[in-house]
């Protein structure tokens, strides 16, 4: 049973540490933006390479399940919630939850992508 | 024979005084990462296009700017902590670590400043 709590914590920190990476994309992002027009044309086109999509699925994932996880480990940290049988609950409820969001918001940036 | 006072000795050892902070600190970064991740998310989303022309009218404003800033630094912070606890945990050796600690906390500053700095940039763009 510990299974599953074990296996969420870890990948907490598993996304946490693929999210600081994309704090690095970030800040890159918004250095090509005040770098001007020209530089941003140069940045977007090393931004929508295949490789960098595959990134921002990976990205988007670990946003949303390091989101919920997060929100799981604060209500714990209320004291709340820590019986084995809710932890095992809470578990699911974060893996089903985040795929949910990653599904939205996977739909919307296609959506937002076939727009522009 | 040592001139130390077994109290002498034994003061500072045992805690380590610094981990309520640090725990502290990291619930304090993630409850508003809450708001200002799912704000930055939404904005990229419903943005018409991510344009340069587009980005920059929408970084102009000042709102957006003021939550940039926030968010990227809020970002960086709760990202230090995080990393540093992973090093705490699986780097060993005393030099190998601080090593590994000083060297990421210089680039969460660094990205940290580049990220403000940027957003200033193309903010106050017009102004002075």
């Amino acid at each position: 049973m510990s299974r599953y709590t074990l296996a969420t914590s870890i990948f907490n920190r598993f996304t946490g540490v693929a999210l600081s990476l994309g704090l690095l994309l970030l800040v890159y992002w918004l250095m090509a933006v005040a770098a001007g027009p020209l530089s941003f044309a140069r940045a977007a086109r090393l931004l929508s390479m295949p490789l960098a999509k595959a990134l921002y699925a990976a990205l988007i994932v670990a946003f949303c399940y390091h989101l919920i996880a997060g929100i799981r480990h604060l209500v714990w940290d209320t004291g709340r919630g820590l019986e084995r049988r809710q932890a095992h609950f809470s578990a699911w409820l974060v893996i089903v939850a985040s795929l949910l969001l990653t599904l939205i918001i996977a739909w919307c940036a296609w959506f937002a992508g076939l727009r522009s | 024979m040592s001139l130390r006072s077994p109290i002498g000795r034994v003061l500072g050892l045992g805690s380590a005084k610094e981990g309520v902070q640090h725990w502290w600190l990291q619930r304090l970064t993630s409850v508003a990462l809450v708001p200002l991740s799912i704000w930055f998310a939404v904005s990229l989303l419903t943005l018409p296009s991510l344009d340069h022309a587009t980005v920059r009218a929408w970084m102009s404003q000042s709102s957006t700017a003021l939550l940039l800033i926030v968010f990227v630094v809020v970002a960086a912070w709760h990202s230090k902590l995080g990393v540093q606890v992973v090093v705490e945990d699986y780097v060993h050796g005393a030099g190998a670590r601080t090593l590994t600690l000083v060297s990421l906390t210089f680039v969460h500053v660094l990205l940290a400043a580049a990220g403000v700095f940027s957003v200033l940039k193309v903010a106050l763009r017009g102004l002075s």
